[in-house]
């Protein structure tokens, strides 16, 4: 009798645990559908997307607000259909996207002092951004000249044009694309992955069969959740990688960004399994998995801002992006890998994933079923 | 020699809402026995067995494994039994020794998958999936991860349920091999020749009451006292037995 309470002592529920993990990452490797959906998708998006240059061409113009803004510079530049003349934007705020290249030049059209030519127009372009600087630098320069053609008074010109370069980062497509695969990929393997095995284990009585070993019911979902952070950090690993090595990724502190977006995707992986423990509670057998998790899953892939950037949906469409957990994860991502961010620095996004964890596993906990 | 009371039932019931699976049973079964309860579907013996496993509560009554009671130290019950259950599966994609290796872990001890394998016959199974066994085979597994942590008591529920001839006699033989090592094993069945062949004694199990309790020849002895006589005469030979003899005892599918 003693040596029996002795055995029990010593029963290690954590081995049992990792023992879990193991089988189930090694059941995880041996199926297609999970490599598949979690690698190879995010990468056949990333590839399509790198090699394409999305949609419409618009070069962003902002004015300085020292500039005379009723020049007839200013109104023939806001004529041309291409350019964007961008409003409601502080100087401080202009000067940090011109760096990033979302904005791609600064206008200025002052009074010259000495009075000939009359106006000095000022234009700041970004080396983040070079080509729309260049054609930004032409159309400027031919709108000077009509209108110095239009002055027609030899000597004296309308406008002189100066330009300056900013230094920036160029903010690629793949910039924009991958986090948000990455986002999705992260979300899709969390809903899924658990919302599939739990209901097969469940019905085939594996668990039941585990409930008859000491191993302690949390344990088998911890075990289980392990296994699933474990794939999606590998397949998050090659993802990254790939896109960085391949594509031109913009990783813009190296090795410490890649460490705070895998910290990330970690975070928000966890909140994600807790969508997919909910589907499994709801579900009544396998085949009610895929439309119940794609309710969740694809009003996210395209209203969180995965394949364009939210401020494109239209103004009564926000609210609904801005609710939604994946946008902070797609957000906070790229603000991480593009602006240099650290985990530190996205905390209120990371609460608001956080937020959305308590809500879902509460839930789960309500509905999640053994038996 | 009387030997001692490793399973002891005592007045125990359980109610599903206002039905009653299990009415007040009570039965004790000793070291080193091959106790069957028979009875018919929806008699009660799953969940009886179930309750014994600990993996459903009673609503009364007493139940000892080995001297514990299933409501109090669960974790120490199941630590000292092996179960099969009447149609589990297993962990979906994995070889058979990678589920004795989770089995291993979850049981906490270590073991040498080849042995266990070789037991149950089935060492060149070893990476095959359990969905790709024949019937036999995967009762054989079934019963191999009961033996993992070397336990006290074996469950078998209906072991060999769906079985051909040829498979249920090699798992009767296992089951013996199993209490030749000194194991308990307690198991349900519908078959009557399997309790008879297998069982040192049985408790037969009719709507959750046991009937009664005895080893199955005592049991045939009273009936035929009691001026019992078959309709038919019974003959030296079975008709199983007329078709192993031509079929042969080997395993098929294998």
């Amino acid at each position: 009798m003693n040596s029996e309470t002795n055995k029990t002592n010593q029963y290690s529920q954590i081995r049992a645990m990792l023992a879990l993990t193991k089988a189930s990452l090694t059941a995880l490797f041996r199926n297609p559908s999970a490599v598949v959906f979690n690698i190879l998708f995010p990468l056949i998006f990333i590839i399509v997307f790198g090699f394409i240059s999305g949609g419409s061409f618009t070069i962003d113009l902002a004015i300085d607000s020292s500039s005379d803004k009723n020049n007839p510079v200013i109104e023939s530049l806001s004529q041309i259909k291409t350019i964007n003349i961008v409003k409601d934007k502080s100087d401080e705020e202009i000067k940090k996207e011109l760096s990033k290249g979302r904005i791609d030049g600064l206008i200025k059209v002052t009074k010259n002092p000495s009075g000939n030519p009359e106006f000095v127009a000022e234009l700041k372009t970004t080396s983040a951004s070079p080509e729309r600087g260049a054609i930004l630098k032409m159309m400027m320069a031919q709108v000077i000249d009509k209108q110095n053609l239009a002055k027609n008074s030899g000597s004296s010109s309308f406008a002189e044009l100066k330009e300056q370069i900013v230094e920036g980062r160029k903010f690629k497509t793949i910039d924009f694309i991958l986090p948000g695969q990455l986002g999705f990929s992260l979300l899709s393997a969390g809903v899924f992955g658990t919302a599939f095995i739990f209901i097969s284990l469940r019905q085939t009585l594996v668990i039941k069969r585990f409930f008859a070993t000491p191993v302690k019911k949390i344990n088998i979902i911890i075990g289980e959740c392990l296994s699933r952070l474990t794939f999606s950090m590998m397949s998050s690993i090659i993802i990254i990688a790939i896109g960085a090595l391949f594509f031109g990724f913009t990783l813009v502190n190296g090795f410490a960004t890649f460490v705070n977006m895998l910290i990330l995707s970690a975070i928000a992986l966890v909140v994600f399994l807790g969508f997919g423990f909910v589907v499994s509670g709801i579900a009544k057998n396998e085949s009610s998995v895929p439309a119940i998790a794609n309710l969740i899953t694809l009003p996210q892939f395209l209203l969180a801002g995965t394949f364009f950037p939210i401020s494109n949906f239209p103004e009564w469409l926000q609210p609904v992006s801005k609710a939604l957990p994946l946008t902070y994860l797609n957000q906070s991502l790229r603000e991480i890998s593009f602006e240099g961010a650290t985990i530190l620095d996205v905390l209120p996004d990371i609460a608001i994933l956080l937020a959305w964890g308590v809500i879902v596993y509460a839930i789960a906990v309500k509905v999640f079923k053994w038996e | 020699m009387d030997l001692k009371k490793i399973i002891e039932v005592k007045d125990l019931v359980k109610k599903y809402g206002d039905f009653t699976a299990v009415n007040g049973i009570s039965f004790d079964v000793k070291e080193g026995e091959i106790f069957g309860l028979l009875g018919p579907n929806g008699a009660g013996k799953t969940t009886t067995l179930e309750i014994m496993e600990t993996l459903r509560d009673k609503t009364s009554g007493e139940v000892l494994i080995d001297g514990l009671a299933v409501d109090k130290d669960s974790n120490e019950i199941k630590s000292i039994i092996g179960v099969q259950l009447q149609a589990a599966g297993y962990y979906p994609n994995l070889y058979l020794v990678e589920l004795l290796e989770l089995f291993g872990g979850l049981y906490n001890v270590d073991i040498d998958t080849d042995e266990m394998l070789g037991m149950v016959d089935l060492k060149d199974k070893a990476k095959s999936k359990y969905k790709d066994l024949s019937g036999g085979q995967k009762q054989r597994f079934s019963i191999c991860t009961t033996l993992i942590n070397n336990p006290k008591i074996i469950f078998l529920d209906e072991p060999t349920t769906g079985l051909d001839p040829q498979a249920r006699r090699n798992l009767w033989e296992l089951v013996i091999k199993i209490r030749a090592n000194g194991t308990t094993v307690m198991l349900t069945t519908h078959y009557m020749d399997e309790a008879e062949y297998l069982c040192d004694r049985v408790g037969i199990i009719d709507k959750g009451r046991i009937i009664t309790i005895d080893s199955p020849d005592n049991l045939i002895d009273k009936l035929i006292k009691d001026g019992f006589t078959k309709k038919r005469e019974q003959k030296l030979a079975s008709l199983e037995d007329v078709f192993l003899n031509l079929t042969g005892h080997e395993l098929r599918d294998e």
